[in-house]
């Protein structure tokens, strides 16, 4: 299968899984476009993709929480692409968001109805079209609520939820939708934490399995470390009465 | 957090800092003493410490820009060297200089003006340098190539980081058809035999020699000369068939824990080298086709290799002394070392030419490398073997240096006081420190 003229477009450009996702695809041949909301940040990025690869990168400006402004950005694409990977997300911080409603709020809309929505309108011009891959990173922190973080693992589940939806929809009329769930990832959010090296991705893994899921090795749920699908599988069997008492 | 480099000795604490991108520097900077560069952490000693303050390049790894016309690559100073080859050698193009380790940053390359097996022929890494740019800790940019801010530029080349944080820096590819090196073997029975090798060897590309650095007597200096030239398409297809432009194989073995120090025993080491040597003297003289990655980087190949010296580290000794009585010189550190039975299997002799910086290592000569294990006792030989390297008029590689004396240094770097005389003269002294230039008092 040639891949020379496909077109990858990546929203949230400045994160390090899509650095490094964006990067496996340029590596393999895909012309590159790029979303992020900071323009500035985001060139460094591009630049770096552009000079490894000797692919065709451009940069977009988008922002994830301007739901209303999604439209006009579909209709300026340069071409519709053959792929949408969204890695845009934020952790933001529990506490803060337990008290502060703008925080929580922020928290949800830019790990759910953001990236939802967006993928959602993707989804509908990918169908008219017949083809087209959409990758959602969702997280882990989404298969079950946890007190530490569960108003982002909220967010992404509902990401998920979303996810699994447009895929049992749409796999009938040949749109692959991919729902990753990279785990621990060695990134600028996870620098000095202490985390298993098993379960631990560095972003480059991310990326090519990201790229190896899309080119073929078809995949509905992708842990990026395989070790993720027993644990996940683990936590979510602990039944709740136990689950409730203990502190995670 | 406590810091060492390859060699494992010394360890120091230091404070560090990380910069995200290149615009964080400044602020990051500000105001605080004692901060050298690191990158990957690859120098043997300590050159990348900090005196205080170890500031780290490792997530300043962006490429800027490349031209395939010109092959002019503008990267930041944090970039992998295996990070260039994996995106250049499949579009057909290779560094100009490589030193033994493609683990090693951009920065670090000019840092130490790293020296490959082409010295002798096309020079350093300086040599090839088309710019750098240069942060100072007041916050000062300096773009500097050789056109603009002169001295500056060929005091960072070479310069250990002491001149500030290198933080971009253009470098020049060159072309080349694939990913293999036609690579033809001398066997040299004595180190008389194995400088003419080197010697004849002038007009190659690429020349290195494995020297068994334990046989004595009139087998001192026995080895294995290495020439080597990019092999062009129609040497591979004549050769073989395959992906011309791969680029790399992974590594092959790890060493996943600290070894006992005893690993590394005369017997052992013995072993080895008579291993390498019946190797390589069956393939003598017959030309090979060989990746690159085993021969420009064959101790890559075993991941974390530096831990099979124990727990206590281990030294890098590399010397390079001038050719005029070359031969008696190293004939002599040979011998210690041999007596010594301390040396270890990885010896290796190289000819340089000129250095670019003022404080290149290169000087034209013979550089001698090898490792021991630290000892107690190991100490005292390395010293003697300094004042031969001394007497001679050589001088240490930096890069290398864990323990030299600052008598040792200063008679080695004779350009040193000048420049001392910049570090002052753009203010960074004090402010740009490591364990290296306090100990050596720079």
């Amino acid at each position: 299968m040639s891949t020379a003229q496909q077109t990858l477009l990546l929203i949230g450009a400045t994160s390090d899984i899509g650095h490094a996702t964006a990067q496996a695809f340029a590596g393999a041949g895909w012309n590159v476009l790029l979303t992020a909301r900071n323009t500035e940040t985001a060139q460094r990025n591009r630049d770096d993709i552009a000079a490894r690869s000797g692919s065709e990168v451009s940069l977009l400006h988008l922002d994830i929480l301007d739901t209303s402004g999604f439209a006009t950005f579909l209709d300026g694409l340069p071409v519709l692409p053959d792929a949408v990977v969204c890695v845009v997300g934020e952790l933001g911080d529990q506490q803060q968001a337990q008290g502060d409603i703008d925080h929580a709020s922020k928290v949800i809309r830019t790990n759910f109805e953001g990236p939802a929505l967006l993928l959602g309108m993707i989804a509908e011009r990918f169908a008219q079209r017949g083809s087209g891959t959409i990758v959602g990173v969702s997280s882990v922190a989404g298969d079950r609520g946890r007190g530490s973080n569960y108003v982002y693992g909220a967010a992404k589940a509902g990401f998920s939820a979303f996810l699994s939806g447009l895929r049992n929809r749409l796999s009938p009329g040949g749109i692959n939708v991919i729902t990753v769930k990279p785990g621990f990832v060695r990134t600028r959010m996870t620098e000095g934490m202490k985390l298993p090296p098993l379960l631990t991705a560095e972003p480059g893994e991310v990326g090519a399995a990201i790229l190896g899921a899309v080119q073929g090795r078809k995949r509905d749920v992708l842990y990026v470390r395989k070790l993720w699908r027993p644990v996940m599988m683990a936590v979510r069997a602990i039944p709740e009465p136990i689950f409730k008492k203990m502190r995670l | 957090m406590l810091l060492e480099g390859w060699g494992r000795f010394p360890r120091h604490e230091s404070e560090m800092l990380v910069a995200s991108a290149p615009g964080e520097l400044a602020a990051l900077l500000h105001d605080r003493h004692g901060m050298i560069a690191r990158g990957n952490g690859r120098a043997y000693g300590d050159a990348a410490i900090g005196s205080r303050i170890s500031v780290s390049a490792k997530r300043l790894n962006r490429m800027k820009a490349f031209d395939p016309a010109t092959g002019v690559l503008t990267a930041e100073a944090g970039l992998l060297l295996s990070e260039i080859l994996d995106a250049f050698v499949p579009r057909g193009f290779f560094p100009p200089v490589v030193p033994g380790t493609k683990h090693v940053t951009l920065g670090g390359m000019i840092a130490s003006d790293v020296h490959g097996k082409n010295h002798h022929r096309d020079g350093g890494f300086g040599a090839l340098l088309q710019s750098l740019k240069l942060v100072l800790p007041s916050g000062e940019t300096h773009h500097c190539s050789p056109d603009e801010n002169t001295e500056l530029f060929h005091a960072t080349i070479g310069g250990m980081g002491l001149t500030g944080i290198i933080t971009e820096a253009s470098i020049k590819l060159r072309p080349i058809e694939t990913a293999f090196i036609t690579q033809k073997t001398t066997v040299a029975p004595d180190l008389a035999a194995a400088l003419a090798a080197l010697d004849a060897a002038d007009n190659v590309t690429y020349s290195v020699a494995w020297i068994d650095c334990l046989a004595g007597g009139g087998s001192l200096g026995r080895s294995l000369v290495y020439a080597g030239e990019h092999a062009s398409r129609s040497e591979m297809e004549a050769a073989r068939h395959g992906d011309m432009l791969a680029v790399s194989r992974p590594a092959r073995l790890s060493v996943p824990l600290d070894l006992p120090g005893w690993t590394l025993n005369r017997a052992s080491v013995l072993a080895f080298n008579e291993l390498y040597f019946r190797k390589g003297a069956r393939n003598g003289d017959a030309a090979a086709l060989v990746h690159y990655n085993p021969y420009f980087f064959p101790l890559d190949g075993v991941d974390r290799w530096n831990r099979i010296y124990g727990r206590r580290g281990f030294l890098q000794h590399q010397c390079v002394v001038p050719p005029d009585n070359a031969h008696a010189v190293l004939s002599e550190i040979l011998e210690r070392f041999a007596r010594s039975g301390r040396a270890s299997f990885l010896a290796v002799l190289k000819k340089l030419g000129q250095g670019q910086g003022m404080m290149s290592f290169p000087m034209p000569g013979y550089t001698l490398a090898l490792d021991v294990h630290v000892r107690d006792d190991i100490f005292t030989l390395l010293n003697e073997i300094d004042e031969v390297v001394t007497r001679a008029g050589g001088r240490l590689y930096l890069a290398k240096d864990a323990r030299q004396s600052r008598a040792t240094f200063r008679a080695g770097y004779p350009a040193l006081a000048q420049f001392q005389d910049l570090r002052r003269h753009i203010g960074v002294e004090g402010q740009i420190a490591s364990k290296l230039s306090e100990r050596l008092a720079i």
